[in-house]
């Protein structure tokens, strides 16, 4: 075979490949943990709630999302809504607000779970004590419940990180659009593939890492 | 929104939505089929195999598993076009499998392994040779315990397969923008994929549900 291996085009870019790690970790954090985690939140005591509205309508949304593949969601994100709309929409925010909402109806399911293994009598015993209905949501249910999804919301969001690769489909600059970037312009196949999908691995590795720690410290002591 | 005007352009490019869907239908479906006969592979080898099989089955499990499957794709079309020459089709088919078999491995090697080990004892017991007591006893069990996962497995491979439409791959994603690009309604034919994709998928789903309890083991 004619094949010469040769990093060199590689490790020259090598910056380039980080920093688009770095922006696909950043998207997933903010996408993710912080507003996925909220709409995920709210979705899962709505769907747990005594109105039969708000039940409804969380459920169609995780229904809708869960069943739409995220690349479709991206592509109307950013090419279809902003034209109906009349509005210019950056790729990085358009792939956020899709992460996020993608996120979100993944997460409700996990705090659903969550909320439907505590025990009634929590609810009971923060009541008990004088707190009001959201008083015991917010300081009694609503603590242990997270921790309780914790080992959960770690798996969806290595999951949902590895879906950050998609961006790079509308020129997201991430650590897959550089790696097709250097890949047309030098021809190193095997290089750039190989050394993309060990920085995702070795980024998935060190995330559930650190999940993993945060879980032990967090867990609720026996 | 001009209704009637969307109808007639939905009419007249009626052929290649179908021919999309079925695209898209026919790679998810070939995938699951090999993905699942490889993936079955995969688990055996890590419950049953060697020491040094395990080990190497391990790596490239955990290898593909932490790869985004657009990465797969992707280094699969451009990796696998500069040994031999492979269409989108084929490569996109191979990074699905690869995809799924990694899924269902590990699925079912977790199914395997939650089995009592009293089983196997058993099955020792009234003596069956290996071979019939993984094929009358340990697999039955298993498979319906790795059911829920298959499933979700499958409706996970639809919606990958829409990244394939990046590589050239003619399915639903690609003709509705192919669509698009003649006929100049967006908002219309991606809400139209969109019923589609979800259609798809839910139907996955809730024949997975009917399914589920359908084999589900007598208590």
């Amino acid at each position: 075979m004619g094949y010469q291996l040769n990093f060199a085009p590689v490790w020259r870019d090598f910056d380039l490949l980080l920093s688009g790690l770095a922006l696909g970790i950043g998207m997933a954090l903010i996408a993710v943990l912080l507003v996925g985690n909220l709409i995920g939140l709210a979705a899962a005591f709505a769907m747990t709630s005594k109105s039969a509205v708000l039940r409804r309508i969380a459920g169609v949304y995780v229904t809708i999302i869960r069943n739409l593949p995220i690349y479709f969601l991206m592509l109307v994100a950013f090419f279809v809504l902003p034209q109906q709309l009349g509005i210019r929409i950056d790729k990085v925010h358009a792939f956020v607000g899709t992460l996020s909402i993608y996120a979100g109806a993944y997460l409700t399911e996990v705090y659903r779970g969550a909320l439907l293994a505590l025990p009634k009598g929590l609810r009971e015993a923060g009541l008990a004590i004088g707190l009001t209905e959201s008083q015991t949501r917010l300081w009694v249910i609503l603590p242990v419940m997270v921790r309780n999804a914790l080992p959960a919301l770690s798996n969806n969001f290595i999951s949902l990180f590895k879906d950050t690769s998609v961006a790079a489909a509308i020129a997201v600059p991430e650590l897959t659009f550089y790696a097709r970037q250097i890949n047309n312009n030098t021809f190193r196949v095997i290089e750039v593939w190989s050394v993309c999908s060990l920085m995702y691995v070795a980024a998935c590795y060190l995330i559930a890492a650190g999940l993993r720690y945060a879980e032990r410290r967090l867990a609720i002591p026996h | 929104m001009d209704l009637t005007r969307f109808f007639t352009d939905l009419y007249t490019a009626r052929w290649p939505l179908l021919e999309g869907v079925g695209m898209t239908l026919v790679i998810s479906f070939i995938a699951i089929v090999l993905g699942t006969l490889l993936g079955i592979g995969v688990a055996l080898s890590l419950v049953y195999g060697g020491k040094a099989q395990r080990f190497a089955v391990r790596a490239l499990l955990e290898y593909v598993r932490g790869t985004p499957v657009f990465v797969l794709i992707l280094a699969c079309y451009y990796l696998l076009s500069t040994i031999i020459q492979l269409t989108p089709f084929q490569a996109g088919l191979i990074a699905l499998t690869v995809f799924c078999s990694s899924h269902v491995g590990e699925n079912l090697r977790g199914a395997l392994l939650a089995l009592p080990k009293g089983q196997t004892e058993a099955a020792k017991a009234i003596g069956l040779t290996f071979r019939q007591s993984f094929i009358y006893v340990l697999a039955p069990q298993a498979l319906r315990q790795a059911l829920p996962a298959w499933i979700n497995t499958a409706a996970e491979l639809v919606k990958a397969s829409t990244l394939l439409a990046v590589i050239g791959v003619v399915e639903l994603m690609l003709t509705t923008r192919q669509i698009i690009a003649i006929k100049p309604r967006p908002l219309e034919f991606y809400f139209m994929a969109g019923v589609i994709y979800f259609l798809i998928c839910f139907s996955i789903e809730r024949l997975g549900r009917r399914i589920e309890r359908r084999v589900a083991l007598p208590s």
